[in-house]
């Protein structure tokens, strides 16, 4: 199958300098949001919605999907550039989990700023810095972008 | 253990001490925890393996627009059939990281490799990558091939790295999806 990818405006790269800060949104995590991710995701995997059994196992509670904090922290770059299509790389590292308390929920940040600029490939590197109770939650998370 | 391979590792785990005595270590993603039990080292003959591919998956209108609600996604070409169309995408498209739910199938055909060594109950998710050459939409039919890119250990860990290549009916690339797993070995 070919696709056109859209012709939404993107954002124009000559205007961008690195440090810059594109994007960003705060996400209210519940224990909602996980039993939603583990039936959309097909990860049932019980340290996401039973405390009993993550206590079971040494944490301290249900811990967020790490595939979940993954999904939401690039939708503010999504939405910035208009098109999933100009998405072309996404990585992250998982280096600490988001407990969820069942009545609070838990609070996550997501900023994306410029990380690089390649002109000629006429693609940014946008880093996201996803923050969770004062800590990174996730390391080299970036993602490249296509700005042509 | 060397201490500069704790140092190195422990970013990846939280580790929490259990009263019998054992403890537990949590990662995100599959966000997996675990007791520790000891194990076997993974077999370094996986590097370079490629499995057979999974069965085609067939990407629903309303999964997609599933998956969408569950990350956070609000993007009209995500849930609009009629805006995807109108930016030149067949129906809905899937956000960025829907390729795990292909992937997921490859990675069980890996965790259940019976000379893998890899003891399901110590792997944690350490790192997760996607390479697009398009999004996925729905409608797609796709097929994903997992090959095992790499082994190393490190302090008596492993760490797998392994590619699933989607393809699409045509057999075009859409997206590799990466991973490592890391399995605790013996302290």
């Amino acid at each position: 199958m070919t696709l056109t990818p859209a012709s939404a405006p993107a954002p124009e790269l000559a205007t961008l300098r690195v440090g810059d800060v594109v994007a960003g949104k705060t996400f209210t995590l519940s224990r909602d949001s996980l039993v939603r991710y583990a039936g959309a995701s097909g990860d049932f995997n019980p340290i996401h919605y039973r405390d009993d059994v993550a206590l079971s196992v040494g944490l301290p509670g249900v811990l967020a999907h790490g595939m979940l904090t993954m999904g939401f922290a690039v939708q503010p770059v999504v939405d910035w550039v208009g098109d999933p299509g100009r998405i072309t790389d996404y990585q992250v590292r998982f280096t600490r989990p988001v407990l969820v308390d069942p009545v609070d929920g838990a609070i996550v940040t997501v900023v994306a700023k410029v990380g690089a600029i390649d002109a000629d490939a006429a693609t940014a590197r946008i880093d996201l810095t996803v923050t969770f109770d004062g800590q990174t939650v996730l390391g080299k998370a970036q993602t490249r972008v296509d700005l042509a | 253990m060397t201490s500069g391979s704790v140092r190195r590792t422990r970013a990846l785990f939280t580790r929490t001490s259990l009263p019998s005595g054992g403890w537990a270590i949590a990662h995100e993603e599959l966000g997996k925890a675990y007791p520790y039990t000891g194990g076997v080292p993974v077999n370094p003959d996986l590097q370079g393996r490629v499995f057979p591919p999974v069965p085609p998956y067939l990407v629903g209108r309303e999964k997609v627009r599933e998956f969408a609600r569950a990350v956070f996604a609000t993007h009209p070409i995500n849930h609009d059939a009629e805006a995807a169309r109108a930016a030149g995408y067949a129906d809905v498209v899937a956000p960025p990281t829907f390729p795990i739910v292909v992937q997921e199938a490859t990675l069980a055909q890996l965790l259940a490799q019976p000379d893998a060594g890899i003891d399901f109950t110590r792997v944690v998710h350490g790192d997760q990558r996607f390479t697009y050459s398009r999004p996925i939409v729905a409608g797609d039919e796709l097929t994903a091939t997992l090959s095992v890119t790499g082994v190393k250990t490190l302090g008596g860990h492993s760490m797998v790295t392994s590619e699933s290549t989607i393809v699409d009916a045509d057999g075009a690339h859409v997206v590799t999806a990466i991973s490592t797993l890391v399995v605790r070995g013996d302290e």
